[in-house]
């Protein structure tokens, strides 16, 4: 297995189903929403609003999808320079990779994401504006593992 | 004296190390060592609580059993527990609740673990639809990369800088030097921090605390036994907290994906780790200007700082000022983790909130050596249990 982020051809599968969708290049998070409150959540919610002073029937009734905006600001970053354990699939050798905790401004939440391959901690500041799109995240023999991922706007 | 006030009559350690052996062996020799502290035997003691490490086999789910069957079946009261980084201090609660209700008069608490090396990883198996598996799987997200997001944050915020975290490390390197019971017993400079490798930007390897074996336990009793037993003034436990986050919890932590939302409600007024502390303050009817030391979890040398703040010794953004100022150092107005903290001693879970009790309770006694504070009357033990738990807790002269 590897995690170049570098497109083998192979057929593409989410690494997870339903938290994210890169349909037409419009990639989102998904998750829930609450229709009698208004709380977004990520990842999805499909059991009760977690708001304790929600009006809704909080029997999960409430929850509808919702997909999440695609921009944020970057509310803090870090990376990794050491091999984690798994089941995080990690290429040989072991490539480094940096996070962003990324703050949504509608839905007023921090979302953390993978960065994409190439972007280091010397790329970003917080504040930067980034955008969410799809990277791999790992490969096996039948297919590339997509994620989401935040890059930089500019 | 409060009513909610319990006796501290025993504390007790394995030193904590590396040690390669079953965390029942450190767990049996620091009960014995609080009983005997306590002038008490195994057979005095009328509750056991013990706190669960879950990564050593069933024994370790089922701590309080495991170790009320090494120190021989006696027929006490039991209870097992597992709050995360907070179990020790969940198991002192078990117990303080036990004596304040007059079921029991004399309690043992009881927490250890044998940890493995390297990053703390998720038990068991392949687990998708378990958070703390998801984590890994997905993003990568090691406990090292979350004390990294919050302390990039903390240098975005507040100005804090590598070598105010590299302080912090030097500190705890002097203050645990003479504590028999830490792992790390060694000076450590500005240069070593700044020279260690990144683990996860902006922490280096001598930021991050590491993950250690040990053992505590304390024996706790009402105010009546302790008179009974001749001790007039014994250290007391005046309050404990264990408080949930207040929804929206609006700072990550392990092992979230994402924060809760503000949309629909706004951010409470306290975070979770500044509600666990205020919510023992209250309950002792004292604040932080009467505290005279502080044990915090520095699972990373920034999350100290962020304690400092949390426990109200400063103002949010004023904790770099009053580390710089020496306050926090052995010898200033308000020391923090005399003990060494976890830079000296490294994490044994389970053990690490009873550890904090101990070192205040000798601390208070005045029998802490090498590393007294001066007229030590009161303390706060303070532990992000991560995962929703967390403990603060006061302890008296």
């Amino acid at each position: 297995m590897s995690t170049t982020g570098v497109s083998t051809g192979r057929e593409r599968r989410p690494a997870i189903q339903g938290w994210f969708t890169g349909a037409d290049g419009d990639v989102r998070l998904l998750g829930t929403r609450c229709a009698s409150c208004g709380t977004p959540y990520f990842p999805r919610n499909e059991l009760a609003c977690r708001n304790p002073r929600c009006a809704g029937p909080r029997d999960g009734s409430e929850l509808e999808e919702y997909a999440f905006s695609r921009r944020g600001r970057v509310w803090s970053y870090a990376d990794s320079r050491y091999k984690p354990p798994a089941p995080y699939v990690s290429p040989d050798p072991f490539v480094p990779y940096t996070v962003a905790a990324v703050e949504l401004e509608t839905e007023r939440m921090v979302v953390l994401g993978q960065v994409v391959p190439g972007v280091t901690v010397d790329d970003l500041e917080v504040g930067m504006e980034v955008e969410l799109t799809e990277g791999v995240l790992y490969t096996d023999d039948d297919a590339e593992y997509t994620v989401w991922m935040w890059r930089p706007v500019n | 004296m409060s009513t909610r006030d319990i006796a501290v009559l025993g504390a007790g350690m394995h030193p904590w190390g590396k040690w390669g052996r079953n965390f029942v062996e450190y767990g049996l020799a620091a009960a014995r060592t609080a009983l005997a502290d306590a002038g008490l035997t195994w057979q005095d003691v009328q509750y056991v609580a013990g706190a669960d490490t879950i990564r050593n086999g069933y024994p370790g789910f089922i701590a309080g059993a495991t170790f009320a069957q090494a120190l021989g079946w006696s027929g006490a009261q039991v209870s097992s527990c597992y709050a995360a980084c907070a179990s020790g201090a969940q198991a002192i609660a078990n117990a303080r609740a036990q004596i304040l209700a007059g079921l029991c008069d004399v309690a043992l608490v009881v927490g250890a673990d044998a940890a493995p090396k390297g990053f703390f990883k998720p038990v068991g198996g392949d687990r998708p639809d378990d958070p703390d598996w998801l984590r890994f799987r997905l993003l990568g997200a090691t406990n090292p990369i979350y004390f990294a997001l919050a302390a990039r944050r903390r240098m975005a915020v507040h100005g804090a800088t590598l070598d105010d975290f590299a302080a912090v490390k030097v500190k705890n390197g002097r203050h645990g030097l003479a504590n028999p019971n830490a792992r790390y017993r060694k000076e450590v400079t500005l240069e070593d921090v700044r020279e260690s490798a990144v683990v996860a930007d902006p922490l280096r390897l001598l930021d991050i605390c590491a993950t250690s074996d040990g053992g505590a336990a304390l024996v706790l009793t009402s105010m009546d036994f302790a008179k009974r037993h001749g001790i007039t003034k014994p250290v007391r436990i005046p309050a404990l907290s264990t408080v949930t986050p207040t929804f929206p919890k609006t700072v990550l932590d392990l092992p979230d994906f994402a924060t809760d939302s503000a949309m629909a409600v706004p951010e409470p007024d306290r975070p979770f780790r500044s509600a666990l502390p205020h919510a023992a303050y209250e309950e002792a009817g004292i604040g932080p200007e009467d505290l005279s030391l502080a044990e915090v979890y520095d699972l990373s040398t920034a999350l100290e700082l962020d304690w400092y703040e949390d426990i109200g010794l400063c103002e949010p953004g004023g904790a770099e000022d009053l580390l710089r100022s020496g306050a926090t150092t052995l010898g200033g107005r308000i020391p923090v983790n005399p003990s060494g903290g976890l830079a000296c001693f490294g994490e044994a879970i389970p053990a690490q909130a009873i550890a904090q009790v101990c070192e205040l309770t000798w601390q208070l006694r005045g029998r802490a050596e090498g590393r007294q504070v001066e007229n030590a009357r009161a303390g706060i033990a303070v532990n992000q249990g991560l995962f929703g738990h967390g403990s603060a807790v006061i302890v008296t002269a």
